[in-house]
């Protein structure tokens, strides 16, 4: 059987016929801060080796210098378009070793912030994937229309990014008077703008030109790589972390997972589409379900000199971009020992681009980028 | 979950199981046998998603902990391997040729903490620190406050809390000079 991975390249360097160019860590078409060393045939790529590193700032060695409470700053930051997942796992691997049991609002509070973040995260990813194609016009729309669910996280947790809201032992406090009504608002416009997005994208020639094809992933890539998420689901794999192992109140909605079959740039944008009206109808069923009653936070110890007990726990949830993790292990002081975060698009972006990208042209290599929804401060931490 | 940790049992010497929920257990394993445990649970009991590779450091014990978290996606069950090596010198064998993936993963922790992976292909590039000399930077010896302090000098404050005449002084001195001492005479002269 040939290796998946075959890093030895023949490549003769001093025959004049390539051309070797960086693309990054500034570039329009790079997600995030992260850089791309190309070596060229032509326009076509030859070899691809990906760098990061512009982004480093130690977030997983400050958190062992610091109390429980303070990492929360640090965890959020850890993704700029997603930032709940990181405070929810953090909260709940705290939880996982004190041992504390949540109250039930709580949950479904959570759940509510969770899809919130992933119903914008994704549709400014669905934006970026056109933008990297030359549509800049759906780019302009759905950032446009991300700012209306920051809007909506404004009025719920007081910040537009980086939310805290979620602590552990429950969530900070209620949502205000009105809240539902103004989200459902803001559901309906959602279903109108993909709708809007289906029409001038997903019919459109020159979108489908480059993005049908384009870094086909085989379903037996998918485990040697450690593929999760939507990448993972295009390519025909069935598997989610929320009805498959299901976390918070995700066993109580009813709905299906999304699954494609191409495995093409095109195919996980398809998907990405459907996981947005997904999450309208997961937030519609959460509004419908949720308890109007009870408290959103249970007594936890004084914050600041709280010793969690000894332990170690993994904690794991589906988040836009894949599985999202937090190893937290805890030797019984006020400190966490060590906090691992497993990012998303950690194998993504550095094993699979480099695979991928080899035989396409330098133009189609950021349309690629964006479809493995690359995120370099969770690939460095 | 009970009958595989049973047939664990009876083919490697493991120990300190600990069955942390329903469907993730801890358990530890000897250095040597490592790489036949995971082969094990890769194609006997399915094991087959590699989450992800990470690393304690004991350094009170003089140990490094490393953790293999293995995923069986048929019964959404997770066993996290931790295996103690040695704190001088640390070495331990790659598994690169069973997940594409657990290059990434080994070349972080070469880096990080310095436990080499012979065979590992560019196990020896820089991942995310380039040209970096001290010791490995999450080792727990390794000093974060003294190493910012040592490295990077402290920036002076501002002498005045306005922001035009704070630009004005660092981008033009010698206009904001001249502009001071006009200011000066027609106050003076006015008098």
């Amino acid at each position: 059987m040939e290796p998946i991975w075959n890093d030895k390249s023949d490549l003769d360097l001093k025959s004049g016929k390539y051309v070797k160019i960086w693309q990054g860590p500034q570039h329009p078409g790079v997600t995030g801060n992260m850089s791309l060393e190309i070596l060229l045939e032509g326009d076509e790529i030859m070899e691809c080796k990906t760098h990061v590193g512009y982004l480093h700032r130690g977030f997983e060695k400050l958190m062992e210098r610091r109390k429980y409470i303070k990492c929360f700053p640090i965890v959020c930051r850890i993704c700029v378009p997603e930032p709940d997942t990181n405070e929810y796992l953090f909260s709940a691997a705290v939880e996982d070793l004190a041992g504390i049991e949540i109250p039930e609002r709580a949950k479904w509070l959570r759940a509510m912030n969770l899809e919130m973040a992933r119903l914008g995260s994704t549709i400014m990813g669905l934006g970026g994937q056109a933008g990297a194609f030359g549509l800049g016009t759906v780019g302009q729309w759905s950032v446009a229309h991300r700012d209306l669910i920051l809007d909506l996280f404004e009025e719920l947790t007081g910040a537009r990014i980086y939310h805290m809201y979620m602590l552990p032992g429950g969530v900070r406090h209620e949502p205000p008077a009105g809240f539902e009504d103004r989200l459902e608002k803001i559901l309906v416009k959602t279903e109108k703008i993909i709708y809007d997005i289906d029409k001038v994208m997903f019919n459109n020639y020159v979108f489908k030109s480059r993005a049908v094809g384009l870094g086909v992933i085989p379903k037996e890539w998918i485990k040697p790589f450690g593929i999760t998420g939507t990448t993972a689901r295009a390519s025909g794999v069935k598997y989610d972390i929320r009805k498959d192992d299901p976390y918070l109140i995700y066993d109580q909605l009813d709905f299906e997972v999304n699954v494609g079959s191409a495995g093409d740039v095109y195919g996980r944008t398809e998907l990405r589409k459907r996981e947005v009206l997904l999450s309208v109808d997961l937030l519609r069923q959460i509004l419908k379900k949720m308890p109007r009653t009870g408290s959103v936070r249970t007594r936890i110890p004084d914050i600041l000199h709280w010793k969690i007990p000894a332990g170690e726990t993994y904690v794991k949830a589906e988040s836009g971009r894949g599985e999202y993790g937090y190893y937290m292990v805890s030797d019984g002081s006020e400190y966490p020992r060590r906090v691992h975060v497993r990012g998303a698009s950690y194998t993504h972006a550095m094993a699979l681009l480099e695979k991928l990208s080899v035989g396409i042209t330098n133009a189609d290599v950021f349309g690629l980028m964006v479809s493995l929804q690359t995120c370099p401060p969770e690939i460095e931490r | 979950m009970k009958e595989m940790i049973e047939r664990l049992g009876t083919k490697f010497n493991i120990k300190d199981i600990n069955e942390h929920k329903d469907n993730q257990v801890f358990l530890t394993a000897e250095k040597k046998d490592l790489e036949s445990v995971i082969l094990y649970l890769k194609e006997f009991e399915k094991y087959d998603h590699l989450t992800m590779i990470s690393c304690v450091d004991y350094i009170e014990d003089n140990k490094f902990q490393l953790t293999y978290l293995l995923r069986n996606y048929n019964n959404n069950a997770d066993t996290i391997i931790r295996v103690f090596i040695d704190r001088e010198n640390p070495t331990m064998t790659s598994i690169n040729e069973l997940w594409a993936g657990a290059r990434v993963y080994e070349r972080e922790l070469k880096e990080m903490f310095g436990i080499d992976f012979p065979g590992c292909p560019r196990v020896d590039d820089a991942f995310v620190l380039e040209g970096w000399e001290t010791i490995p930077p999450m080792r727990k010896d390794f000093d974060t406050k003294k190493y910012s302090e040592e490295t990077f000098f402290p920036r002076e404050g501002r002498s005045t809390l306005d922001p035009t005449e704070q630009m004005e002084k660092k981008m033009y001195p010698v206009e904001a000079e001249v502009k001071k001492s006009i200011t000066k005479e027609f106050r003076e002269n006015s008098k």
